[in-house]
């Protein structure tokens, strides 16, 4: 039995890995994202089902961190925009 | 050859599977803790145990939340194709 894989294996294994790490830091970001977010939302004592504002309030959390990353992101480059005049 | 592959696939993708289950009830755990075991006694009472069962079940709902709002936004935000794209920041 051979020890190694063929090529085209070999390659199909490497894509593979790519697509399982970049689904595993996914997986990551949800994880913290769920954390925050329940930290911000969900403030009382636990009970038998989510009310409605605690719902919305994820979901907004969730959007709302995204907008914030990429409004950081626009603020950044307009930065250094300004500072190359 | 084959069966091997398959094989180490199959196992990479329940590693990774059983660590964000793990990482999952890790957190429901502390921050279950933190909202319902305030005064810790003996034993956990009865009480505590309620809160700490419906704790774990709305964590696992603010899971579910964020994972569906979080796929549906990084999709949405493919489609789109934005320049300065969530794909720069994830």
């Amino acid at each position: 039995m051979a020890d190694k894989f063929d090529e085209a294996s070999q390659r199909e294994l490497t894509e593979f890995l790519e697509r399982q790490q970049a689904q595993a830091r996914m997986s990551s970001q949800i994880q913290n994202f769920t954390v925050s977010c329940w930290d911000k939302c969900v403030t009382g004592t636990p009970s038998t089902r989510f009310s409605r504002s605690e719902e919305n309030c994820l979901a907004n959390c969730v959007d709302r961190f995204l907008d914030t990353s990429l409004f950081m992101v626009k603020q950044l480059e307009e930065k250094r925009i300004q500072s190359g005049r | 050859m084959t069966a091997r592959k398959e094989a180490m696939m199959n196992s990479v993708k329940q590693e990774l599977a059983l660590a964000n289950a793990q990482e999952l009830m890790n957190k429901a755990s502390e921050r279950c803790f933190t909202k319902c075991v305030t005064k810790p006694g003996e034993s956990l009472s009865s009480s505590e145990q309620t809160c700490l069962s419906r704790c774990l079940d709305r964590y696992m709902d603010a899971f579910n939340i964020v994972s569906k709002t979080y796929v549906a936004r990084v999709s949405r935000e493919r489609l789109e194709g934005q320049q300065a794209g969530l794909q720069d920041v994830l």
